[in-house]
């Protein structure tokens, strides 16, 4: 039953607007492929290392086909072919591709049939090895158990993941469920993955598969230590959206920032570049049992968030039907929102309130994220420690799924370890505190929370009907979300889309989302 | 409430304002009174308490009070210290070099060039050189912008365009000229052994050699930076921490005005 009387017809029309968006944009997904995801399917089929210079094979690899022209025909079918023609490895392959011995596309082709065959059975090992990541996670789950929602996140960012370990076990000690390694600045925007563990970075960590098993260690031990699973997040998004995906599917990684739009909006990636990239990331994440998380919440750090809260509801609604078709249970989406209104507004905490509450209603089994006040937060780190307080109040009233815990110094530095302590000393306060005050607390009828909702509800739903019938790329070029305009062959990454042969293979898709 | 009638604390200070010797104030003038909170990597426990203590009096604190100890369960323990400060500050000997313009606000700025320019302004930024840091030229330069001041891409009368990092000094220069750029943005945030000042050496001599160092309004902005350190290397402007794009687009607005 809703608490904010939603109106039920307008939520399936919002939500059959929203399906239509996603079911167009597809058609143009399948048919492309792009330099990231080929790069994907090579790691995934076992390529892993760097040259003597630095570059990784797997992007050797996909530069040696991309070279001659074969992008298009993937990389699958180009190294299951030097497979089958040399008796190799895929890794040895590809070394021998980066020492110049061997030429991907100049070896005699098999037969078609011969090569997806092989592609398959080397497909499945990878599969199985993820499978197994899930399912040690649960068996975790089952026997130690985990924390109750809402989960408390926290981030690490030290830049040194040896340092970031300490930061994390403390952070996991005092009560947090959810850690997230920041990824260093200006990460998204290289076409490659860094290799091994790293131990310097600007405001984060360097996001490396190395980094990933050295967390991912840390965490398990701690978790045994306090009786809780300790999920570990990083970010799914840039120029490498795939690959960190396979990555952390590879190393048991619990959650993912994953949008479909952020890297268009925020990062200025090219709008077809990052929605075929997300969907291959998205059917890996869905399939390793990987808890995608929505960039939204970014929306409100442009926009304005009792203006723009609409913006907010149909990109949820757009990001619920992409992460569908890449076989994502609603279970695994967290949907992104946030607390982003400026403090000094006149009852606030009410639209916030109604905003929170709305969320949850329209997407129940979501375990959705909920952002803290940053755009707001000034440097006084004692008014600030108050805004997140009300934070943390919505955040239980609502049952929100993923509480990203503000930092009373957001704004000023990277958190210390202190300041991770004050904030979870502030969430589990508000938590235990007001435990039951939604189930007890009814909101008015017709009172100035229930209309805030419907209104932001009927301005998302005609916002989507609009997008349905212009196309989601014709929205992006006018701007419609975040007030941030991207043209559609503008931005970054552009020249690593290519349209897909008839003779294009990616065992991977068929394979996750067949589980 | 604890104010000078009350206290029973024999002062032994001066109560008179003195500007060369200016010191924190509590709630009595000179009373040094300061606020400050730290981790120490040790087990929270009596020794960490005095230990804290102790490096609170290092730190020129008389009679500190540990306030807090909190464990923080790596063996780290977090700590609120209150205390009186010995050091002075003669405010009478301080120089700041300041940027001279009046700040604006977007609107302003965008009102302001339509009426006085006429046309829209290009500018270009970048994290030039080897850093590979682009968290204050995004902060200057992005829509989003920091701390909910929007950046130059978000002014109707300023074509924005960031380069990124690691950009070369000479490849930025190229798309300077390409661009046909009003003003050039240099963003150096974390440098070693003062490698940003070469840079921003190099990328002016660079200018000067090409014959172009006047056709160009060139700032620059750090965390290390300041505007006496520009104006030293050649800059227009420098802008430390704390600036944001309002700061930098109301200097280059008003700069480009004055020939008329």
């Amino acid at each position: 039953m809703s608490s904010l009387k939603l109106d039920v017809r307008l939520i399936d029309s919002a939500r059959e607007s929203a399906r239509q968006i996603a079911e167009d944009t597809q058609k143009l997904i399948d048919i492309h492929t792009t330099v990231a995801v080929e790069r994907t399917i090579t790691r995934l089929l076992g390529v892993d290392g760097t040259d003597d210079v630095g570059t990784p094979l797997p992007n050797v690899v996909v530069e040696n086909i991309k070279k001659a022209g074969g992008l298009g025909i993937g990389a699958a079918y180009f190294l299951v072919n030097a497979v089958l023609n040399t008796g190799l490895t895929t890794q040895e392959v590809a070394e021998k591709v980066s020492a110049g011995e061997l030429d991907l596309t100049k070896l005699p082709a098999k037969p078609e049939e011969e090569i997806k065959d092989k592609a398959y059975e080397l497909a499945v090992k990878m599969v199985e090895r993820i499978r197994s990541n899930r399912e040690k996670r649960d068996e975790y789950l089952n026997t130690i158990g985990e924390g109750r929602k809402p989960y408390l996140y926290v981030i690490v960012a030290t830049g040194n993941i040896y340092e970031d370990v300490v930061q994390a076990q403390a952070a996991a000690k005092q009560g947090a469920d959810v850690i997230a390694v920041i990824r260093t600045t200006g990460q998204s925007l290289l076409d490659y993955v860094p290799y091994g563990a790293t131990t310097e970075g600007f405001g984060g960590t360097y996001a490396t598969q190395e980094n990933f098993r050295i967390m991912r260690k840390a965490l398990d031990e701690t978790s045994r230590e306090v009786g809780r699973y300790i999920r570990l997040c990083n970010y799914c998004s840039g120029l490498c959206m795939p690959e960190i995906a396979a990555m952390g599917a590879m190393e048991r990684l619990d959650v993912m920032l994953n949008d479909a739009l952020y890297g268009i909006l925020f990062r200025d990636i090219n709008m077809q570049r990052t929605l075929v990239d997300q969907n291959f990331s998205r059917i890996i994440n869905g399939f390793a049992g990987v808890i995608i998380n929505t960039g939204e919440d970014n929306y409100l750090t442009t926009a304005d968030a009792v203006e723009e809260a609409h913006t907010v509801l149909a990109s949820q609604f757009i990001n619920e039907q992409f992460a569908l078709k890449a076989g994502i249970p609603e279970e695994q989406m967290g949907l992104g929102h946030a607390f982003e209104m400026d403090p000094g507004i006149e009852n606030g905490f009410l639209m916030e309130l109604a905003q929170a509450q709305m969320a949850r209603e329209i997407f129940p089994k979501a375990p959705l994220k909920y952002m803290p006040p940053t755009k707001y937060m000034t440097g006084n780190i004692f008014k600030g420690h108050l805004q997140d307080a009300l934070f943390n109040i919505i955040s239980i009233w609502t049952n929100q799924g993923i509480q990203l815990l503000g930092m009373m110094t957001e704004a000023l530095h990277t958190p210390f370890m202190a300041d991770r302590a004050l904030s979870i000393e502030n969430a589990r306060y508000i938590f235990n505190n007001m435990r039951s005050i939604g189930e007890e607390v009814e909101f008015k009828e017709g009172g100035m929370i229930q209309t805030r909702a419907a209104e932001v509800l009927e301005k998302a739903a005609a916002l989507l009907e609009e997008i349905a019938e212009e196309g989601l790329f014709a929205t992006l070029e006018q701007g419609k979300f975040a007030g941030v305009k991207r043209s559609r062959t503008g931005g970054k990454g552009l020249d690593g889309v290519t349209e897909k042969d008839a003779k294009y293979i990616n065992p991977f898709i068929e394979l996750m989302l067949n589980r | 409430m604890s104010s000078g009638l009350y206290s029973m604390n024999k002062r032994e200070f001066d109560i008179a304002f003195d500007p060369k010797r200016v010191k924190p104030y509590g709630d009595t003038m000179n009373d040094g009174k300061v606020q400050l909170s730290f981790t120490l990597p040790i087990a929270a426990d009596e020794l960490a308490k005095e230990a804290a203590k102790l490096y609170a009096m290092k730190m020129g604190l008389e009679e500190p009070s540990v306030v807090h100890m909190a464990d923080l369960g790596v063996g780290y323990s977090f700590f609120v210290v209150y205390g009186s400060c010995i050091h002075t500050i003669d405010i009478t000997d301080i120089k700041v070099t300041k940027v001279e313009s009046s700040v604006m606000s977007m609107t302003e700025v965008d009102e302001y060039i339509r009426k006085n320019i006429g046309r829209k302004l290009v500018v270009i930024g970048a994290s030039t050189g080897t850093d590979a840091h682009t968290v204050g030229i995004d902060a200057i330069m992005n829509m989003k912008g920091y701390a909910g001041h929007y950046g130059l891409e978000r002014y109707e009368m300023i074509e924005a365009h960031n380069l990124g990092s690691q950009v070369p000094n000479e490849e930025f220069i190229k798309k300077a000229v390409e661009l046909n750029a009003d003003a050039l943005l240099v963003s150096q945030t974390v440098t070693q052994k003062n490698i940003h000042v070469q840079n921003m050496t190099n990328l002016i001599e660079l200018l000067e050699a090409e014959g172009l160092r006047d056709r160009f309004i060139v700032a620059c902005g750090g965390p290390r930076i300041s505007h006496e350190l520009a104006k030293e290397l050649g800059y227009d402007a420098g802008f430390g921490a704390g600036t944001y794009a309002e700061d930098i687009a109301s200097f280059i607005c008003q700069v480009i005005k004055k020939p008329e």
